[in-house]
């Protein structure tokens, strides 16, 4: 056990802290072209897909560079590493590990130069935690696949220029995990409609999403056909270990403490109140927890592991934290809460952070299941 | 920057493991906690023989020389069995002499608390049951170059088969102005009793003190100047007991999801239905999170003093929560058969009620978060 960074790898922290010193635009300043101009710097470094191996065009960093280089951005409020975020999360690491040299050849680089906008298209109307009984099809036509049914939820596919999707190729028959095919669609193909769906904030976020009669080159599959469940249980994985990186909960957790300084609580300054105390290092700890645990999952794959069931341990965590800090938070402001505000706003939009990439109970089924071996219900 | 065990720690944690499961099964356990002691002299002195009572005593003291962070691998398998004995008060008696004693008090002592041929404890909580420094309230009374102590000290474990008492009283007025000194059982006006213990397999008592000359041999360090030592002791015992309170949490989280896989009832096992097997994903998110926190603590102890205060607050504070549902949890799903005196569950529940104000419950120790986090 070490927690001390290598001399090479502080060196490395310094590096970051002076890129942001030099490269970080204003808080208040998150206009299209300075992001453009923020990615560009970033790419030179090659720190967008900084894990990602150099052949495919990523940075060739280590696990503990790419934590470090997370960690510096997110103290510095910085904007996100690459405007793809689903692309650089779950779709490029998937390719790599699944595509076909072609097929890296194609769409790492434009992820990597966010040229592209990836969504996802797993639930569908009739199918959300149960993944498996999904039913858009894709039947075969030559050198072609033919789509028709219809994803929802589809986060960002009103700007998507691709989506990572999961059909099925052949009904269900020994396997429910048989017969499902992973395609990469653009967003382009004629046949497709995007229709928005306002989120409980009435922001639009995401749509339903309706394929009829969508062609997709067979060329456009990513693994085998009817093999799409291993890409997706990689993908899954990767998507809920982003969710519950500790970074953005140790922000909001600075700012709570902020609004805590400046609050009051029955006519008393809220800090005064033992139970808001105890409540914020509650908090505080299981964020510690949080990125321990992140640490130690770290430690795992740098001994050759992949990300598996275990990132269900901080997506529940994550759970466990996040709608109490909005409770406390919105309780901090009392009536004032009425009025609007970020954090309002924010003690909203974390309702769906929670279910997104699978609710509580799933988590708590993978655990049960995949990792202390309880049977299935 | 590496979280994980070194193949020494795993080895050492193997080791434990077999001695413990072979020596002392649940039936040891009990029928250790039964007699007078509380606990078995004979495995006592295997357990020194194979170093493990010093497994933190500098070699040049007769130990095995190995950092915390080896520690906590060795009590978090004595948590899990529940193993009874004074190792961890050992452990605590021989910490405060090798942080706060000099280099002549560390040769008198340290040998005998590392072959486990004395046994040592520390004696800090007074009757109020408040660590807050300005809570202690036994002073010593200054009589020459020695001081005299008149008093009590409560809640100390092993306190009726100890051989040294590591005291801590006031010499000042100022929260901080504490000492430390070393005081044996045998010496004039020292009488300690073990009063009755919820948990059958941790001993503690009260500690009489009257009268007793402390001369300045057995003062660790100089008078009133204690309190940082003081500090850094009491969050080594915080540490320690996490340790142990993870090593118990697993076993029990362990029992309880077996039987959820050998209990049948409405034709299937119970841990398929969510009632069942849900509370146990918590544990299992509770015990990871522990996990962290403690390995990181301990880690700190080694290496990064600076973060020790928070890191064993955090460490102590979850564990007292987390621990104590489980034992909840851990009776509810073994049904009625948890609730009797054979099965074992109970013995992990009163456990938990042992460990949670140990060193600090989680109240005292997300104060002190707070404090620490600057609110
Ligand atoms: C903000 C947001 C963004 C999203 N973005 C995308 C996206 O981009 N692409 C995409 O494909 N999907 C997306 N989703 C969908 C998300 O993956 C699903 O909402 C999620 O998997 C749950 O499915 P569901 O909503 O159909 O709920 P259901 O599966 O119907 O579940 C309803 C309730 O029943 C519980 N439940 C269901 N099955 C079980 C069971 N076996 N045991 C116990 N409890 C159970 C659930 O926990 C939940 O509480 C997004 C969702 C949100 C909220």
């Amino acid at each position: 056990m070490d927690f001390h960074f290598t001399p090479q790898e502080e060196a490395f922290r310094q590096e970051v802290r002076s890129f942001l010193a030099e490269h970080l635009p204003p808080a208040d300043d998150r206009e299209p072209e300075t992001l453009a101009r923020w990615n560009r710097a970033l790419a030179e470094k090659r720190w967008i897909g900084f894990s990602w191996p150099r052949e495919e065009g990523g940075g060739g960093g280590t696990l503990i560079q790419q934590f470090i280089l997370k960690e510096e951005m997110s103290k510095a409020d910085a904007p996100p590493l690459g405007s793809d975020f689903m692309g650089l999360q779950w779709v490029g690491p998937a390719l790599i590990r699944h595509g076909k040299e072609d097929q890296k050849r194609r769409f790492l680089p434009d992820i990597l130069a966010s040229r592209t906008l990836w969504c996802t298209g797993y639930s569908e109307p009739a199918v959300g935690s149960d993944l498996a009984s999904l039913q858009t099809r894709a039947e075969r036509d030559g050198e072609e696949y033919v789509l028709n049914g219809s994803k929802i939820w589809t986060s960002a596919a009103h700007h998507a220029k691709w989506i990572f999707l999961l059909c099925r190729t052949s009904p269900e028959k020994e396997s429910r995990y048989h017969g499902i095919t992973c395609l990469l669609v653009s967003m382009q193909s004629p046949g497709i409609e995007v229709q928005p769906i306002l989120t409980l904030t009435g922001n639009h976020t995401f749509n339903q999403t309706f394929f009829n009669d969508v062609r997709v080159p067979v060329n456009n599959r990513l693994g085998q056909e009817g093999e799409g469940w291993k890409v997706v249980m990689g993908a899954l994985a990767n998507e809920r270990s982003g969710i519950s990186e500790s970074t953005e909960m140790e922000r909001e957790l600075e700012a709570l403490k902020q609004l805590a300084r400046r609050s009051r609580s029955g006519g008393r300054p809220a800090l005064e109140d033992p139970s808001v105390r105890s409540e914020i290092a509650r908090f505080e700890t299981w964020i510690s927890a949080m990125r321990l645990n992140g640490m130690r999952y770290l430690t795992n794959q740098l001994r050759g592991g992949h990300p598996s069931s275990e990132t269900s341990v901080n997506k529940l965590m994550r759970g466990r934290i996040e709608i109490p800090m909005m409770e406390l938070a919105t309780r901090l402001l009392g009536n004032g809460a009425q009025e609007g505000g970020s954090w309002q706003e924010r003690a909203l939009t974390f309702h769906g952070t929670v279910i997104g990439g699978g609710t509580p109970n799933i988590q708590r089924n993978i655990i049960a299941q995949r990792i202390l071996g309880l049977p299935k219900d | 920057m590496n979280f994980g065990m070194t193949e020494e720690q795993d080895l050492l944690r193997s080791e434990v493991r077999k001695f413990l499961d072979e020596q002392s099964p649940m039936e040891e356990v009990r029928g250790a906690a039964d007699t007078p002691e509380g606990f078995s002299r004979a495995l006592w002195k295997q357990l020194s023989e194979l170093g493990w009572v010093g497994l933190v005593t500098p070699e040049e003291y007769g130990g095995a020389g190995l950092g915390w962070d080896d520690l906590v691998v060795l009590l978090e398998e004595t948590g899990r069995t529940l193993f009874p004995s004074p190792l961890l008060s050992c452990v605590m008696a021989g910490a405060a002499i090798l942080d706060a004693g000099s280099e002549e008090q560390r040769r008198a002592w340290l040998p005998a608390l590392a072959d486990g041929s004395c046994i040592g404890t520390v004696a800090v909580l007074e009757e109020g049951d408040s660590l807050l420094p300005r809570d202690l309230r036994l002073r010593g009374e200054p009589d020459g170059d020695a001081v005299v102590l008149h008093g009590e000290k409560h809640f100390v474990a092993e306190a009726g088969e100890a051989d040294l008492f590591v005291v801590a009283f006031r010499s000042g007025d100022a929260d901080e102005a504490l000492s430390l000194a070393v005081v044996e059982a045998h010496a004039e006006g020292v009488r300690s009793e073990t009063g009755r213990s919820l948990d059958p397999t941790k001993r503690s008592g009260t500690l009489h003190l009257d009268g007793v000359r402390v001369g300045p041999d057995a003062i660790l360090g100089s008078l009133g100047e204690a309190g940082p030592a003081l500090a850094l002791l009491l969050d080594r015992g915080a540490i320690a007991t996490s340790a142990e309170m993870l090593g118990a949490a697993e076993g029990l989280h362990a029992m309880t999801v077996q039987y959820a896989k050998d209990r049948t009832q409405f034709g299937s096992p119970i841990g398929r239905y969510q009632g069942v097997k849900h509370p146990l994903a918590e544990g299992y998110v509770d015990l990871e999170c522990m996990k962290s926190l403690l390995y990181y603590a301990a880690w700190a102890l080694e290496a990064s003093p600076e973060e020790v205060p928070l890191a064993a607050s955090q460490a102590k504070a979850f564990a007292s929560e987390a621990f104590s549902q489980m034992g909840i949890t851990g009776i509810q799903l073994h049904g009625a058969i948890g609730y009797t005196q054979d099965s074992d569950v109970h013995l992990y529940l009163r456990r938990s009620k042992w460990a949670r104000p140990a060193f600090g419950d989680e109240a005292y120790h997300y104060d002190r978060v707070a404090t620490l986090g600057g609110i």
